[in-house]
C-alpha cells in the first residue's frame, strides 16, 4: 500500500474569464485607441501563449487622460461622501463576485499560482474597496486635523486633485485596489499606469467601474510602458503621484517632481530580513520562510530574502528548511496544488539568473530541491544560498525572485546590525517565543512593516510602506489617506 | 522484543527523573497557534481529483479503526461491527477491509472471532477508558484481560489529570508499565485526550512523553469529549512523530480519532501525512482514523467514483 | 385593484434568530396616526425580555470575536436587504409616523444609508479610539477599544425606524449584542425589521426586538445583572431617571436621552458609548548588554 501520493492535475476552469482578443486605453468612461495607433501584446508567462492585444498609452494619451480626470474631479470631490462610499462599496461587492473569473486572469497573465490569486490576491482586493469605502464619509474622524491654511476647496481635509499613479506586475490587482480606493474614498481622481507585462486585469476593473455606474473620468486606465509613466509623472496637471516599482525609478520620479507641488509617495524595493532566534516555534518559523521567499515565487518587495538564523541552530532549520522545501510542488499555475508558478517576465528571469550566478561566483554555496522545470514560459526553481556573508552581492542587492540568502547571527544586537545594514528598510521578521524581544528587536529594526512569528501578512487597516531607499508614505489604514489628502 | 521501551539511547536520561524529564518536555520548541492552524489549513485546500482520489479513499477505508464503543453494545452489535470490517462494501468485494475494529475489552473475543481470518486486527480499548481515572492495577488488569482474550492493539488513556498537574513521571510510568502489559502481541496506541491538554505546546510535549516511553502509535481522542481530532493538533504530532525518527530512529504511528466524519475530511488528514511526516506514514501500519460514520461516506464516494452517480446511504450498511 | 382580499401579517417578536409570539400570548392594538387600526403587536413580557438577554449573551462571544470587517460585511448585507424590501417600509414608517409617501421614502433611504455609515465604522473605530501609548519606560503600551457586551436599548418614540436604526446599529457595530424595546407607539417597523436582520447574514441572537410596554420591559432590563449597558433613548425624563437608578446596581453603562436629529449624520458617541477601553502593557527590554546604535 505504501506507493506514493500522487496528486492528479486539479487545474481551474480558464473557461471562466473571456479574454478579449484586444483591449483600448480606457478614459474618460470609454474604451478607446492610443492616439499613435500603438499596441503591444501581453503573454502568459507560464506558456508565453499571447494573450490579447492591448493600445499603448503614449504622451498624447496621458494628456487626454489627464484631462479627463481633471474634468471629472469637480463633481467627484463635490459628491458628499456618503455617495463616494456606496460607488466604492458597489465596487468592492462586484469584484467579489467576479473574484473567481479575476483570479483566473490574473493568475494567466501574471504566472502566479492560482492558489494565491484566488485565496490572498482577490480577497485582499475586495477587502481594500470595502474599508477605504467606509473611510469616505469619515474624513474628519480620521485625525489630521484641520489646515492652519484654508485648503483648495471647502471640504476639509481636502482631496489633492488628479492623482497619477503607476503600479507593478507582481500583484497587478491588489496594487490597483492599494492605489484606487484611498484616492476615489477622498475625493480625488485618478489615472492609472499598470505594467506592460500585466495589463488585463486594470482593464477588466475598467468594467467593473462601469458596472458600478461609477462617473466618467474618475478612473482612467492607460496599459504602457515607462515612457507614459514618465509622461505621467511629469504632466503639469497631476497633483499627486503614488508609484509602487524599483528605487531607480523612484529616485527617477522624486527628481521630476522636485520643485513642484506634486505630493508624492513611494513604495519600492526591499530586501528584507527574516530573524530566527533559537527559541523560535521552529515549525512555523519554516513556514514562515517559505510564505516569505516563496509567495509569489519571491517577486515581492517585502520578501524575506534575507534569512538570519542564530547560529546555534543554523544546521537543524537548514535541515528543515530543505526538507520542506522539498515539498514545494512548481507548475502549471492554474493547477489549484501548485505552489510555485511562473517568474513574470523573461527580462525578470534573466535579472535572478544573473543574480543567482553571482552569487556563485562570489562563493556562496547553492541549493535547489529536485524540482523539474516545464520547457516553455518562464521559471527559476526555488533555491536558497548557505554561506552568504553582509558583503556578498545576493545579501545586498534585491533579487526579485525565490531565492534566499541565508546568514548567521550570534547575538540579538548582531542580528540587528545586519538586518540594517542595507540601504532598504521596507521589511523585516523576528521569529522568538520571547515577547520582550520580540518588541526590543522590532524597536531597533529600521524598517516600516515588521512581523512577529508571521510574515507577509496584509490587511487593509494596516498601513504598509519603507524606510529609507524603500521609499515614503503609507498605504493602507488610517495612515493611507494622508497621501490623497491636503493635510 | 525487548521489554523495556524502544527509547533511543540518546533519551534515555531524559526520563531519569521528574525534573529531567520536565526540563526536556518543557525544552521543546514551542508552537505558534497560529501559525500551526494556518499551515494545516492551507494544506486543506488541496485539491485531490480522479486517481488520486481514488487512491486516498482507499488507502483511508485500509486505515479506518471501525469503531463502536457504547455502554449499549452487544455481542450482536459487535460481530455486525466486524462482518462490514471484513467486507465495507457486500456489493463490491474489491473494497479493501478495513484496518481494525475497536472495541471495549469485553467485547474483543466477540470481535476476534467475527473477523477471523480476515486480516482485520482487533484494537481494545482500556486502561478505565475514557477517563483513565483508575489505579493503576485496576488499568493493568484491564489491558491483561483484553490481551489475553487476543487484542491485537491496545487503546490506552493517559492520565490527564497527572499530566496536566506537571506528573509527566507518573503519566511516563503508567505508559510503560501498560507496554509492558501489552507484552509482544499487542501494539500499544496512547490516548492523549488533546483537547482536555488545551494547549498544542502540551499536546506537543505529550506526544514525546508518549513516544519515549514506547508508544507504537500516538492517538489524539478518545471521541467523548468536545474537541477531538483536527487538522491542527493532528499535523503536531505528525510533525512529533518525523522529528522523533529523525532523532531516534524509531517510528511511531499516529491515529486521529473523533470527528472525522467525511471523505474530505479524510483527505485532507492524509495530505497531511504526506506532506508532514512523508510517504513512509501513508500505510496502515503507521496512519489510522478512529471512526465510525467516516466508513459509510468513502464508500458512497467510492461507488461514486465507479459509476459516475452519488450514491445515497440506502445503498451502504447501516452497521 | 381588484376587490382582492388582502393576507394580513402577524407581528411577532424577534428572539434568538426566531420569531416568536409573547410568552404572555398578549397582544396590543397598534394605530396609525389618526387612530385606525394597523395591527396587533405582541405585548412582551418580562420573560420575553429575560429570555432576549439570554439568547444576546450566548451570540456576545461570536459576534464580539468575529473580525471587524466580517461585522461589516454584514452590517452591509442588512443595507442591501433593506434597499430591496424600500416599498414596504416606506408604507409602514409612513403609516407609523403620518408621513407623506415621499416624506416616509426619504426616511428609509436615510435608514439604508445609516446601516453604510456604520458598516464603514467597524473596522476603523479602533483606530481612532485605540492607539499606542508612548509611557516613559521600556514598555509596549497599546490601548484598543472592546465591546461592552450585551446592550439594552430602548428605541426612540417618535422615529420608529431611523432613529431605531441611529441606535441600533452602532451598539452591533462595536461587537455588542442588543435587546431591542420597540417605539410602544410604532413598533411595526421594528419588528419588521427583524425579518430582514433574519436573512442579512446577522447571527441570531445579536439583535433582539420586544414590542410592548416601554416601561413594562425597561424595568427588568435595567436591572437585569447580565445585562451591561442600556441605552435610554426612547425613555421619557422620569423613566430614564428611574432606569438610570436601576442601572447602577451593576454599574451598567448608561446613554442618557436627549434631543437628536435623526436625520443628521451622526458622530461617533453611540460607538464610543458601549465600548470598554482595555489596555495592555508588555515589557520591550533591551537587545543585551551593550545595545545598539540602532
Amino acid at each position: 500500500m505504501a506507493s506514493a501520493f500522487e496528486y492528479a492535475p486539479a487545474p481551474e476552469s480558464r473557461s471562466v474569464v473571456d479574454i478579449a482578443p484586444s483591449y483600448g486605453l480606457f478614459i474618460d468612461g470609454e474604451f478607446t485607441d492610443a492616439a499613435d495607433g500603438k499596441v503591444f501584446k501581453t503573454v502568459s508567462p507560464s506558456t508565453e501563449e499571447v494573450l490579447s492585444e492591448v493600445a499603448q498609452a503614449g504622451e498624447a494619451d496621458v494628456d487626454r487622460a489627464v484631462r479627463a480626470a481633471r474634468k471629472a474631479f469637480e463633481k467627484w470631490s463635490a459628491l458628499p461622501g456618503s455617495e463616494r462610499a456606496k460607488y466604492l462599496f458597489r465596487i468592492a461587492r462586484i469584484i467579489q463576485e467576479r473574484s473567481r473569473e479575476l483570479a483566473v486572469l490574473e493568475t494567466l497573465d501574471n504566472g502566479k499560482p492560482i492558489k494565491e490569486t484566488r485565496d490572498a490576491d482577490l480577497p485582499l482586493v475586495a477587502a481594500h474597496f470595502f474599508y477605504y469605502a467606509g473611510w469616505a464619509d469619515k474624513l474628519d474622524h480620521a485625525g489630521f486635523g484641520r489646515r492652519t491654511t484654508n485648503g483648495p476647496s471647502g471640504a476639509n481635509p481636502a482631496p489633492l486633485g488628479v492623482a497619477g499613479q503607476i503600479i507593478p506586475w507582481n500583484f497587478p490587482l491588489l496594487m490597483l485596489a492599494w492605489k484606487i480606493a484611498p484616492a476615489l474614498a477622498t475625493g480625488n481622481t485618478v489615472v492609472l499606469k499598470p505594467a506592460e507585462t500585466t495589463p488585463l486585469s486594470a482593464l477588466f476593473f475598467a468594467d467593473i467601474c462601469r458596472q458600478a455606474g461609477l462617473p466618467r473620468g474618475v478612473v482612467n486606465i492607460l496599459p504602457g510602458y515607462g515612457d507614459a509613466g514618465a509622461a505621467l509623472v511629469a504632466h503639469p496637471d497631476v497633483n499627486k503621484v503614488a508609484f509602487t516599482g524599483s528605487t531607480a525609478v523612484g529616485k527617477e520620479i522624486a527628481r521630476t517632481v522636485a520643485g513642484t507641488n506634486k505630493k508624492l509617495t513611494l513604495e519600492l524595493g526591499g530586501k528584507g530580513a527574516n530573524i530566527v532566534f533559537d527559541d523560535a516555534p521552529i515549525d512555523q518559523a519554516v513556514e514562515g520562510i517559505v510564505t516569505g521567499i516563496f509567495f509569489n515565487q519571491g517577486q515581492v518587495c517585502c520578501a524575506g530574502s534575507r534569512l538570519l538564523v542564530q547560529e546555534s541552530i543554523h544546521d537543524e532549520l537548514l535541515d528543515s528548511l530543505k526538507r520542506r522545501l522539498s515539498t514545494l510542488r512548481l507548475g502549471d499555475p492554474l493547477d489549484k496544488n501548485t505552489d510555485i508558478g511562473a517568474i513574470n517576465s523573461a527580462e525578470q528571469l534573466a535579472r535572478i539568473t544573473a543574480l543567482t550566478e553571482q552569487g556563485e561566483a562570489e562563493g556562496a554555496e547553492r541549493w535547489s530541491p529536485a524540482c523539474e522545470l516545464p520547457g516553455s514560459g518562464y521559471w527559476f526553481a526555488p533555491t536558497l544560498f548557505t554561506n552568504v556573508t553582509q558583503a556578498h552581492t545576493i545579501a545586498r542587492d534585491e533579487i526579485f525572485g525565490p531565492v534566499l540568502s541565508v546568514l548567521t547571527f550570534r547575538t540579538p544586537d548582531e542580528a540587528v546590525a545586519k538586518a540594517n545594514n542595507t540601504q532598504y528598510g521596507l521589511s523585516a521578521g523576528i521569529w522568538t517565543e520571547k515577547g520582550s524581544r520580540i518588541l526590543a528587536v522590532a524597536g531597533k529594526l529600521r524598517a516600516g512593516v515588521i512581523w512577529s512569528n508571521t510574515f507577509n501578512k496584509f490587511d487593509p487597516t494596516s498601513p504598509f510602506g519603507g524606510y529609507k531607499e524603500s521609499g515614503f508614505g503609507r498605504e493602507g489604514g488610517r495612515h493611507g489617506l494622508e497621501a490623497y489628502l491636503d493635510v | 522484543m525487548p521489554t523495556t521501551a524502544p527509547t533511543a539511547q540518546a533519551l534515555v536520561d531524559v526520563t531519569a527523573s521528574d525534573s529531567t524529564l520536565r526540563r526536556f518536555l518543557h525544552g521543546l520548541p514551542g508552537v505558534d497557534a497560529v501559525g500551526l492552524e494556518a499551515r494545516a489549513a492551507a494544506l486543506g485546500t488541496r485539491s485531490i481529483k480522479t486517481t488520486a482520489k481514488a487512491y486516498a479513499i482507499d488507502l483511508a477505508i485500509s486505515m479506518v479503526d471501525l469503531t463502536t464503543l457504547e455502554g449499549a453494545d452487544t455481542p450482536g452489535k459487535v460481530r455486525a461491527l466486524g462482518a462490514k470490517a471484513v467486507h465495507p462494501d457486500p456489493t463490491d468485494r474489491t473494497a479493501p477491509t478495513t484496518a481494525a475494529v475497536c472495541v471495549y475489552p469485553d467485547m474483543v473475543a466477540v470481535a476476534k472471532e467475527a473477523v477471523a481470518g480476515s486480516g482485520v486486527k482487533v484494537a481494545s480499548v482500556a486502561t478505565a477508558f475514557p477517563a483513565g481515572r483508575a489505579a493503576l492495577d485496576v488499568k493493568l488488569a484491564d489491558v491483561r484481560e483484553a490481551v489475553a482474550a487476543g487484542a491485537d492493539e491496545i487503546d490506552m488513556v493517559i492520565d490527564r489529570g497527572a499530566f496536566l498537574a506537571g506528573g509527566y513521571l507518573k503519566v511516563y510510568d503508567e505508559i510503560t508499565a501498560v507496554k509492558e502489559a501489552c507484552g509482544t502481541s499487542a501494539r500499544l496506541k496512547v490516548i492523549f485526550e488533546t483537547g482536555e491538554l488545551s494547549t498544542y505546546d502540551n499536546i506537543r510535549r505529550a506526544s514525546w512523553l508518549g513516544m519515549l516511553a514506547g508508544a507504537d502509535f500516538i492517538k489524539t481522542s478518545t471521541g467523548k469529549v468536545a474537541v477531538n481530532a483536527t487538522p491542527a493538533n493532528t499535523l503536531l504530532m505528525l510533525e512529533a512523530v518525523r522529528d522523533f525518527r529523525a532523532q531516534t530512529g524509531v517510528q511511531v504511528g499516529v491515529k486521529p480519532a473523533g470527528g472525522i466524519r467525511t471523505t474530505k475530511d479524510a483527505v485532507k488528514f492524509l495530505v497531511l501525512v504526506n506532506e508532514t511526516a512523508g510517504a513512509d506514514w501513508l500505510d496502515n501500519h503507521w496512519f489510522r482514523f478512529g471512526a465510525s460514520s467516516l466508513l459509510n461516506d468513502l464508500l458512497m464516494q467510492r461507488q461514486k467514483l465507479a459509476t459516475g452517480r452519488y450514491s445515497g446511504p440506502d445503498y451502504v450498511t447501516v452497521d | 385593484m381588484s376587490d382582492r382580499l388582502s393576507v394580513f401579517k402577524t407581528y411577532k417578536l424577534y428572539v434568538g434568530g426566531k420569531f416568536p409570539r409573547s410568552e404572555s400570548g398578549r397582544v396590543y392594538e397598534v394605530t396609525d396616526s389618526k387612530g385606525n387600526w394597523l395591527a396587533n403587536a405582541p405585548r412582551s413580557s418580562r420573560k420575553d425580555a429575560r429570555d432576549a438577554v439570554v439568547a444576546a449573551r450566548k451570540a456576545f462571544g461570536g459576534w464580539s470575536g468575529a473580525t471587524a470587517y466580517n461585522r461589516g460585511q454584514v452590517l452591509y448585507r442588512v443595507a442591501e436587504m433593506l434597499e430591496g424590501r424600500r416599498e414596504q417600509f416606506t408604507r409602514e414608517v409612513a403609516e407609523a409616523e403620518g408621513l407623506s409617501k415621499s416624506k416616509a421614502a426619504a426616511v428609509v433611504d436615510a435608514t439604508v444609508d445609516r446601516w453604510v455609515w456604520y458598516a464603514g465604522w467597524t473596522d476603523k473605530i479602533a483606530q481612532v479610539t485605540g492607539g499606542a501609548n508612548p509611557v516613559a519606560g521600556p514598555f509596549f503600551n497599546l490601548s484598543s477599544p472592546e465591546p461592552t457586551g450585551v446592550v439594552a436599548v430602548l428605541a426612540p418614540r417618535e422615529s420608529s425606524f431611523l432613529g431605531l436604526v441611529s441606535v441600533l446599529a452602532p451598539v452591533i457595530a462595536t461587537g455588542n449584542t442588543a435587546v431591542v424595546v420597540a417605539s410602544e407607539r410604532a413598533p411595526l417597523p421594528a419588528l419588521s425589521l427583524g425579518e430582514v436582520l433574519a436573512t442579512s447574514d446577522v447571527p441570531g441572537g445579536v439583535v433582539n426586538v420586544l414590542s410592548g410596554g416601554t416601561a413594562e420591559l425597561a424595568a427588568p432590563l435595567a436591572a437585569h445583572q447580565d445585562v451591561n449597558a442600556i441605552d435610554l433613548a426612547g425613555a421619557d425624563e422620569a423613566l430614564a431617571k428611574e432606569l438610570e437608578i436601576s442601572a447602577a446596581d451593576n454599574l451598567k453603562r448608561v446613554l442618557r436621552p436627549g434631543p437628536v436629529d435623526w436625520a443628521a449624520t451622526p458622530g461617533t458617541e453611540r460607538l464610543t458609548a458601549f465600548l470598554e477601553t482595555k489596555t495592555v502593557w508588555h515589557p520591550t527590554g533591551s537587545l543585551g548588554a551593550s545595545g545598539s546604535s540602532y
